[in-house]
């Protein structure tokens, strides 16, 4: 598939390199998994309202599957049991839709900080199953003005503050070793005339 | 000139406002704007935030009510009214004649503009709007040349709005039958085009295949840029040749004739996509903050550097250049 986007000015979607991708593979999931449920918590206590906007699509399941990491990622939009889950890849039946991307771009996404749109038009982002419903998760999800590293350190209580910033300092050093990707065929600007 | 910017929810209206907009426009969510998409718009109490919270930062809330009434549904058009009004909405965008009458003879005093949707290209269409319900500005259809929309804002007796970024529209805003063709759906009565309860994705050995209802729209190869499942945007196929028949999926984007717009007297510039994210907004509404900036102070207008943004990842000056008519 495509790899590349980029959203503003020049700035590319980065990917995880394969050596590191393919070290994280041999990794037990199960501890992970667990992370992930605790920051999915943490951030639906604070954004309740994703659920609202979900509408009738509360309940459904999406499964996430970043393209260059190992494992993929179950989520089950339930508002009365939100829950979150890992797998090696993702099962052939029971998801009503399903989002690939790279990390960085579905975390992009997440924070609002990427267009979902703009990463389906470079084709960095992919989407099958029931559409209705992945839009209304995208709009749920960019209304809600999530912070991922700062919902996820909420769950340390009053040594939030310095966790954040030592993970965000960490993120920008890690971000160093991601490559970029390249841009998609046929992008170059071009104005022309009416069709 | 005043830059006018979309917002699908409360987070995007912030972020427009912050980033240098004059005016937002936004829409209940419900089949009265034409923006109706799942999870996107606002209930009565955001809407009402949300014009506080503009209002606060001196920018002002224009409310599209600007789908056209069913027959048999008119109250729920006459209620967005209503509501927009009571929440303080500075301006109602509004594309039907019945509405509009409404809307004049219910609320004199409210500021109205008249919808793209409501399709008028000419100056004695606007003037009857003008005259009939007292509009106060026209947004201009995406099918006129530039000398034509200075012809236009000379000759009518209320302000322009044009289109100077995002999605395209064929040539019959308002009045356009293709999604409803395709999926029952329609943009004008319904409030969405191309619906994605109808809208499907496939992989076919790394093409992506995009279908909307019966129909498929495109196959995009391997790393070719994508765009919307429309079928004003679809690829046809005819003998050996495919190509595109109505519309190539281009955004527009005419920073590069803000002065010429200015120069045609057109009071404010519109930005397209209520459907688009936070990220979208921002990066968008800073662009033309700067092109405008740019502009007062006699400065060359800056690259907007918003390619990727676009649909097809290419842009165009659309009808503003155009020369077959």
């Amino acid at each position: 598939m495509a790899v590349t986007a980029t959203t503003r000015d020049d700035a590319a979607i980065p990917v995880v390199p394969r050596p590191i991708s393919a070290a994280i593979g041999v990794l037990p999931l199960a501890p992970l998994g667990t992370a992930l449920g605790l920051v999915l918590g943490a951030v639906l206590r604070r954004h309740r309202r994703i659920f609202d906007r979900l509408g009738t699509h509360a309940g459904k399941r999406f499964g996430l599957r970043p393209t260059d990491l190992p494992f993929a990622l179950i989520l089950h939009a339930d508002p009365a049991r939100p829950r979150i889950t890992l797998a090696r890849r993702l099962p052939r039946d029971g998801l009503h839709a399903r989002i690939a991307g790279p990390l960085a771009g579905l975390a992009g996404l997440v924070d609002g900080r990427l267009d979902g749109d703009a990463l389906f038009f470079s084709r960095v982002l992919s989407v099958e199953g029931d559409i209705e419903a992945v839009v209304a998760l995208r709009n749920a999800i960019d209304d809600a003005g999530i912070d991922l590293l700062g919902d996820a350190a909420s769950l340390l209580g009053p040594f939030a503050r310095p966790a954040e910033r030592i993970a965000r300092t960490a993120l920008d050093v890690a971000g160093g070793f991601l490559h970029p990707t390249g841009g998609p065929k046929g992008g170059t600007a071009r104005s022309g005339p009416w069709n | 000139m005043e830059l006018i910017c979309p917002a699908g929810t409360p987070a995007a209206l912030r972020a427009a406002v912050d980033a240098g907009a004059d005016a937002v426009y936004c829409g209940f969510n419900d089949e009265t704007n034409a923006r109706n998409f799942p999870g996107l718009n606002f209930s009565r109490a955001e809407m009402r935030e949300a014009i506080a919270y503009a209002h606060a930062q001196d920018a002002r809330v224009l409310v599209a009510v600007n789908t056209f009434p069913r027959a048999g549904s008119v109250p729920l058009w006459e209620r967005a009214v209503d509501d927009a009004v009571a929440a303080g909405a500075d301006a109602l965008i509004v594309a039907d004649i019945g509405l509009l009458a409404y809307a004049a003879a219910a609320h004199p005093a409210q500021r109205l503009h008249l919808s793209v949707q409501a399709a008028a290209a000419n100056p004695d269409a606007i003037r009857f709007y003008r005259e009939a319900f007292g509009i106060r500005r026209v947004v201009l259809p995406r099918v006129l040349a530039m000398h034509e929309i200075a012809a236009i804002a000379r000759a009518v007796p209320c302000e322009t709005e044009v289109f100077v970024f995002g999605g395209l529209c064929v040539m019959e805003e308002g009045r356009c039958s293709l999604s409803s063709y395709a999926t029952g759906r329609s943009p004008n009565m319904h409030g969405v085009c191309s619906p994605a309860s109808h809208v499907g994705y496939r992989d076919e050995g790394g093409r992506m295949v995009s279908r909307l209802g019966d129909f498929t729209i495109n196959r995009f190869g391997p790393g070719e840029p994508a765009a919307y499942p429309t079928l004003c945007k679809g690829r046809f196929r005819a003998g050996e040749t495919s190509g595109y028949l109505f519309e190539e999926p281009v955004s527009l984007d005419a920073a590069a004739l803000l002065p010429a717009l200015r120069e045609a007297g057109v009071t404010a510039l519109k930005i397209e996509g209520r459907q688009r994210g936070r990220a979208y907004i921002e990066a968008v509404v800073r662009a033309f903050r700067r092109a405008l900036d740019a502009l007062d102070a006699g400065r060359p207008i800056p690259p907007g550097g918003l390619q990727a943004l676009t649909e097809g990842q290419t842009s165009t000056e659309g009808a503003y250049r155009k020369g077959w008519r």
